[in-house]
């Protein structure tokens, strides 16, 4: 189990050809207090830097966006009923969706957690 | 209004204090202002609604309206020639809300002047400030000396513990009322304290020397009930209690009837009052006020969960294409754990319980038309 980042502040869990999706803890601290979130509907085929789901705080909405191409396998509904998880375990109870990866070649363009530390510092 | 990447960024009294705190500062109409401090938007907001917040509103203007004649009736008069209110009632030492308006009868801005007794304090929007002044001296200065009170701060103390706080410091704070007015001392300085606010929550606004609003504001601090609460509480707290932002839900295109202002103005200057009319577009406010606008202000409470955001259009139903207005505030209301909004409307369909669409990311969410506030306000009357 592999675990990559994106430049959106996107973590992504790879675990065979599955891959969990959810949003850092840096991109929680910058975002504030998490009151809604809305995820895609399972089955849904993503493709790569498409919104794919959304992030409001008190203040703003922000979109997540597919950080891969590949089709929504499940959504996290127990974050959908409360997205202060997000704030709490970004990294851990809050992912937000599990896609089927399409090309693997997509990884290829991700950090590791070292480059994504080294990118947020 | 807001700066741009080239425009240095004005800094109130209390800049170094909320660098200090840990504030993230952001720009907010020319200023670099706290949004926030380390407790987060959230709990400042349920903070300033069981205890007290301390937000800093220095960026907003002060401006002292001086009659010529040493006779604040002859101020109060000259007044009436730029809003719809009566300013002539306006006793010494009380407060009241009022609109500058256009020659369309729309809101320039929205203001909140004081009868100080010998002349009347006004305070206005940050961003419309240097406009408001110009319009004062304007069309005042045959009668007025117009002073910008540029070198006081401006405090405002929110919130049920507001006046158990503020009497440490002021012993004459206990006995105002809502919207009394008038020079105070507190903590030993000049001061100019007022009941009010902008949160829908009984506190004072306290405005004082800048060379000393650090002082104030750490010893208001000092109090364990009272936290420093940024813009972002500041709106979400403004929202739930119904208030207008200018420049979003009232500006140079809306009338104070189309804002649902009509409660702030008073009968002596509707059509067959003691002075009736006689301010900017005047006729377009007198013939709404005896028969309505055509569109109206109204609070909107999404069903779901989603907030519904400024800019969002509105529809009459799930499928019709032409929106019948739009959100001109929205997000989520803390206290109420649910998204708020308000928007322009129809009057017709301004009626509360109609139940409404909002377009938010392609989706038609329901939301119904609702009394405002949203959370009952607790103003000492």
């Amino acid at each position: 189990m592999t675990t990559l980042f994106t430049t959106d502040h996107e973590w992504l869990r790879i675990e065979g050809d599955v891959a969990t999706i959810g949003i850092t803890d840096y991109a929680q601290s910058q975002l504030g207090d998490v009151v809604f979130v809305e995820l895609p509907k399972v089955g849904r085929t993503l493709k790569k830097a498409e919104a794919a789901a959304v992030v409001e705080s008190v203040k703003a909405a922000s979109d997540v966006y597919a950080p891969i191409s590949g089709e929504v396998l499940e959504v996290n509904e127990e974050l959908a009923a409360e997205p202060a998880l997000v704030n709490s375990d970004a990294s851990g109870k809050a992912w937000f969706f599990k896609i089927k990866i399409a090309d693997k070649s997509e990884l290829g363009g991700l950090m590791d957690e070292a480059a994504y530390k080294a990118h947020t510092a | 209004m807001l700066a741009t990447s080239d425009t240095p960024l004005k800094r109130t009294p209390l800049h170094a204090l909320h660098v200090s705190l840990g504030a993230k500062m952001v720009p907010f109409a020319g200023y670099d202002m706290p949004v926030q401090y380390p407790a987060g938007v959230l709990k400042e907001h349920l903070h300033t609604r069981q205890k007290a917040g301390l937000f800093d509103v220095s960026h907003m203007g002060q401006v002292a309206l001086r009659p010529k004649s040493g006779q604040v009736e002859d101020a109060a008069l000259a007044l009436e020639r730029l809003v719809p209110q009566d300013m002539l009632a306006l006793a010494p030492f009380r407060q009241r809300y009022a609109q500058f308006t256009n020659a369309a009868g729309c809101i320039l801005d929205d203001l909140m002047v004081a009868n100080f007794g010998d002349h009347l304090f006004a305070v206005v929007n940050a961003a419309c400030k240097e406009a408001d002044e110009a319009h004062l001296r304007a069309h005042l200065s045959d009668s007025c000396q117009v002073d910008s009170l540029a070198d006081r701060a401006l405090l405002a103390l929110q919130g049920p513990r507001a006046e158990a706080v503020l009497a440490q410091f002021c012993a004459e704070a206990p006995a105002m009322r809502f919207m009394d007015a008038g020079p105070h001392e507190v903590a030993g300085l000049g001061c100019f304290v007022s009941r009010s606010g902008y949160t829908g929550e009984d506190g004072f606004e306290i405005s004082v020397p800048a060379a000393q609003a650090e002082q104030l504001a750490t010893a208001l601090l000092s109090d364990p009930d009272v936290l420093p609460i940024g813009l972002g509480a500041r709106d979400s707290l403004r929202l739930e209690a119904g208030l207008c932002l200018y420049g979003h839900d009232i500006d140079t295109t809306t009338t104070p009837v189309e804002g649902a202002l009509e409660w702030s103005m008073q009968k002596s200057r509707h059509s067959g009052g003691a002075r009736a009319g006689g301010y900017p577009g005047a006729e377009t406010v007198l013939s709404q006020l005896a028969s309505g606008a055509a569109r109206r202000r109204v609070g909107l409470k999404p069903e779901g969960r989603a907030p519904v955001r400024e800019g969002a259009p509105l529809f009459a139903d799930q499928t019709s294409s032409e929106p019948i207005g739009a959100v001109t505030s929205g997000g989520f209301g803390p206290s109420l754990n649910a998204p708020v909004a308000m928007g322009y409307v129809p009057t017709a369909l301004a009626i509360n319980g109609t139940r409404l669409f909002a377009e938010v990311r392609g989706q038609r969410l329901p939301l119904r038309v609702a009394a405002t506030p949203f959370v009952p306000n607790t103003y000492k009357r």
